[in-house]
């Protein structure tokens, strides 16, 4: 084992995760050789698809707005050391929230339910996640376990409250009543033609102020130093009088607040209505976001654009090539999180004995590190 | 060339070391190292005579561990040659180093807490597919490395079960099985207690009598002058001495490592103890498993005076440090600071009692008293981010954050002065004064200081032990821990042994020797003679 000196910044959120995309293409590319087709066509027809036409892009933003909440949602519980696997449970609880205050107000004007909407979802999505953060933080239960359980129990909820509770006599599906016309949240195409018939709608500049938001809570407030001072080493907490228990419980609510914005999108800026499995997994793919994106806003955002063209490029790739459809463009993804999230030290050490070679100033503290090193 | 000439032509006389009779074991050449602009290893000659124990010693970032590591297999030397046993060897990893017979024991054990002694003997050395034959094989072999060197470990006890010192052994029976004829052991003693020490070196004795070759890096010179045969000097990159440890003195070993007279005895007035700052008062705590560690313990610190607390490690004074601070619940009992009693219960005690006026420097500062992965300013924070004077509305005052951090690092001379610069890529001296510059800012009451100099370099100690003699001169109680015999009784004005969670006597710095003191670690006698079973 000889020292390796830390990866620059640059490189840790830029140089890594474009290897780590670029390698995962190249073996989808594989993949779609195996099956007979132009991988070139296939690229070409994913990226048009995403970003070629207004009604591409519209749909590419709709999807990545939800990505950067659920990213969000694990980068900020990830800053305290917490792996938050439940933003599923969390977006989907969140959504009765926004539905309950939606269906209550929706003879008033949106711009008066909107608000009141995104509080309803911080509520119902960050209850979700503080209820495993107090089990963490009072009964020891990891919050990997409990939030994955959370979603589950999630489910089941909301079965129960589309079926029994919430389902207008004469439906026959389990969902919710439509919201009023009126009170509906206009999307951007009334506003900017070329996004017209695209879900994206005003929640994307929540997204943006999320993002904005976490950068500052996150490095500039005294509750993100906690955070961080926390999720970087406990015992110094606790040596610094932060409350680990308090700060967990506080942290999964908020990551589950987060989350709860992905039900905004979809039931108040979308649907309509609460409909079952609305969230689509999007928990899940906020994962892989955060992962890649280093768990920092700005590679959050880009990689909830990648995953949002991937989405929205897929859904295109059918009508473009026959025989390619979006198992294709799952494969791909499960390719880019298998590289960018699972595999995503491959080219670590490769890439610092490169960067070594170039710059070797610091070597010497390298060396230094991996002798004195006191993580033992 | 002539071996163990001084390098350095303004560098007091060095007495040349005799080509020996058992021949060199290793020979290093014009050892040049340059990571950019740091010339980490400047023209640096050592040779080590096969059957001695050779010390080196210098400041951190002297160049020790790069040369140690161009030795081992860690980095390749960009000029210069090595020679082993004579003949020349461009080593290429640590496999190979092994293979030459070059064996390492790092500061920081490479063990498998849950394996047992001979599992982890074997680790990485198995001669066949199935475990059983190398294992019986390892026994065998195991039984005959204890007796030859006199190094008795269970091979059936489980790691995390066997104290620190044994664990050592276990890195050095590793290091023998594996086939070493020089062992180099990397600041061996730093995790050890006195006794443990002790025994480590009755075990790096016998190694020499059997003809093994030891090379013992160290700051600790009177562990140089106690061991060694000869020593080997570095400063900056530099081998400015090669001495025989017989024809030298620690006062000039401390001398050669800076490159300025260093006072090696601490200078301090007499005390005038105030008004008391610090009282605890029958206090007993239980550690992580829930097993009494402090069993009842008071005592008092008044203002301008040190209280040592004296022991061997692992008798409670880790616990009570952190009941007292705040860190760990105690069971019961009480802490008054400056009167005021505070409240031990919940896990943000710390806060309280910063809040109360209690400064804490812990024992181990890079598991509890620095974020080692943040910047050097964001630790200048840790414990007062919630202090009004870094707070701007809703935000953490960064700018403000920056600035006291900048001035912290000038006054305790923190190199390198650079407030952006990841915490774990300073020294361990320089790790040590960002925690000491932290604390004493806020100009506390009351100063309670674990382990302030381990693992530190001597120019950093002698400057972290004349700050806390100016706290207690400004008219603070300060309460020391530390299981360095000779810094207790240099520092404090009143010593408390404690042994087994209880405080079995006072002594008088001035007055006790020794062997008092140590009597009464141990448990076996008190300060007046009579006995603590």
């Amino acid at each position: 084992m000889s020292a390796l000196r830390p990866l620059p910044r640059w490189a840790d959120v830029l140089v890594l995760p474009l290897l780590n995309l670029a390698l995962a293409f190249i073996v989808s590319g594989l993949v779609v050789l195996g099956i007979g087709h132009n991988p070139f066509m296939a690229v070409w027809a994913i990226v048009t698809g995403a970003f070629g036409t207004g009604y591409g892009i519209g749909y590419t933003l709709y999807y990545a707005t939800n990505f950067v909440f659920a990213g969000l949602a694990v980068a900020v519980a990830a800053h305290g050391g917490l792996f938050n696997i439940g933003g599923n449970g969390q977006a989907y609880v969140a959504g009765l929230g926004v539905i309950l205050v939606a269906l209550a107000l929706q003879d008033t004007h949106w711009l008066l339910i909107a608000p009141l909407a995104i509080l309803a979802a911080a509520v119902f999505g960050g209850f979700w996640g503080f209820v495993p953060g107090w089990l963490q933080a009072k009964r020891g239960s990891h919050v990997v376990i409990t939030t994955i359980m959370f979603n589950f129990i999630a489910s089941a909820l909301m079965i129960y409250m589309l079926n029994r509770v919430l389902k207008p006599a004469g439906v026959s599906g389990p969902e919710s009543a439509m919201i009023a016309e009126g009170a509906r949240m206009p999307k951007l195409g009334q506003f900017f033609p070329p996004f017209n018939y695209t879900p994206v709608n005003f929640a994307i500049f929540l997204a943006i102020a999320a993002l904005i938001g976490t950068y500052v809570l996150v490095w500039h407030t005294r509750f993100g130093y906690a955070l961080r001072v926390m999720g970087q080493n406990p015992a110094a907490a606790r040596y610094a009088g932060i409350s680990n228990s308090r700060m967990i419980m506080l942290t999964m609510t908020l990551s589950g607040a987060l989350a709860g914005m992905v039900a905004f999108n979809e039931v108040l800026g979308v649907q309509n209505r609460l409909v079952l499995d609305f969230v689509a997994d999007a928990g899940f793919v906020g994962i892989a976001v955060a992962l890649m994106g280093r768990n920092h806003p700005v590679g959050i955002a880009f990689a909830a654009l990648l995953f949002g063209a991937l989405y929205q490029g897929g859904n295109e790739l059918q009508y473009v090539i026959s025989g390619l459809d979006r198992t294709v463009v799952v494969i791909i993804q499960a390719l880019v999180i298998l590289f960018t999230g699972a595999m995503e030290g491959l080219f670590r050490p490769g890439l610092q004995r490169t960067l070594m070679l170039f710059s070797p100033q610091q070597t010497e503290t390298a060396i230094d590190r991996s002798t004195v090193r006191s993580e033992s | 060339m002539n071996p163990g000439v001084n390098t350095n032509a303004q560098r007091p006389a060095t007495a040349a070391v005799a080509a020996p009779a058992s021949g060199w074991a290793i020979e290093l050449e014009k050892i040049n190292k340059r990571f950019g602009a740091v010339h980490a290893n400047k023209d640096i000659d050592l040779k080590v005579a096969r059957g001695t124990i050779h010390g080196i010693v210098g400041e951190n970032g002297a160049g020790k561990s790069t040369l140690m590591s161009i030795l081992y297999g860690f980095y390749t030397a960009d000029s210069g040659t090595i020679r082993v046993d004579g003949v020349e060897q461009a080593i290429t990893d640590s496999r190979h180093a092994l293979a030459l017979g070059i064996g390492m024991v790092h500061q920081h054990f490479m063990l498998v807490d849950n394996f047992s002694v001979l599992e982890n003997v074997v680790l990485g050395a198995e001669d066949s597919g199935l475990l059983k034959p190398s294992l019986d094989r390892a026994r065998r072999e195991l039984d005959r490395l204890e007796s030859e060197y006199d190094l008795e470990v269970d091979p059936d006890a489980i790691i995390e079960d066997i104290s620190v010192g044994q664990q050592q052994r276990v890195e050095i029976l590793k290091a023998l099985y594996r086939g070493a004829e020089t062992l180099i052991l990397d600041e061996p003693t730093g995790v050890l207690t006195p006794r443990e020490a002790d025994d480590l070196f009755r075990v790096l004795e016998t190694l020499r009598a059997q003809g093994k070759t030891v090379i013992l890096i160290t700051h600790k010179l009177r562990e140089i002058m106690a061991i060694t045969d000869n020593v080997s000097v570095m400063r900056q990159g530099e081998m400015v001495a090669t001495l025989k440890t017989a024809e030298t003195s620690p006062e000039q070993l401390a001398e050669l490592m800076v490159g300025r007279r260093v006072l090696l005895r601490v200078e301090k007035g007499t005390a005038t103890p105030g008004r008391t700052l610090l009282e605890v008062d029958n206090l007993v705590v239980a550690d992580d498993m829930g097993v009494p560690r402090v069993k009842g313990v008071s005592f008092a610190v008044r203002a301008g005076e040190i209280v040592g607390i004296a022991g061997v490690s692992g008798n409670g004074q880790s616990e009570l440090l952190e009941a007292i601070t705040g860190m760990r619940e105690a069971r019961s009992g009480g802490v008054r600071l400056n009167g005021n009693p505070i409240r031990l219960r919940g896990d943000d005690g710390a806060a309280r009692a910063r809040a109360a006026g209690l400064a804490h420097v812990p024992e181990d500062r890079q598991r509890m008293g620095l974020v080692t992965a943040f910047m050097e300013w964001e630790n200048a924070i840790l414990g007062y981010s919630t202090s009004p004077e870094y707070r701007r509305g809703m935000l953490l005052d960064i700018a403000a954050a920056k600035r006291q951090a900048a001035e912290q690092i000038a006054r305790f001379d923190v190199r390198p002065a650079d407030i952006m610069l990841k915490t774990a890529l300073f020294s361990g001296g320089n790790q040590q004064k960002i925690v000491l510059a932290r604390e004493m800012d806020r100009d506390p009451a009351v100063l309670v200081v674990g382990q302030p100099t381990r693992g530190v370099d001597i120019g950093a100690i002698e400057f972290i032990h004349n700050q806390i003699i100016a706290m207690r001169d400004a008219g603070k109680a300060i309460l020391l821990v530390s299981v360095e015999l000779d810094e207790i009784r240099s520092l404090a004005d009143r010593i408390l042994v404690m042994f087994d969670g209880v405080i079995v006597g006072e002594a008088d710095p001035a007055t006790a020797t020794e062997g008092e003191l140590g009597l009464m670690m141990a448990g076996i006698a008190g300060p007046a003679g009579e006995t603590h079973p």
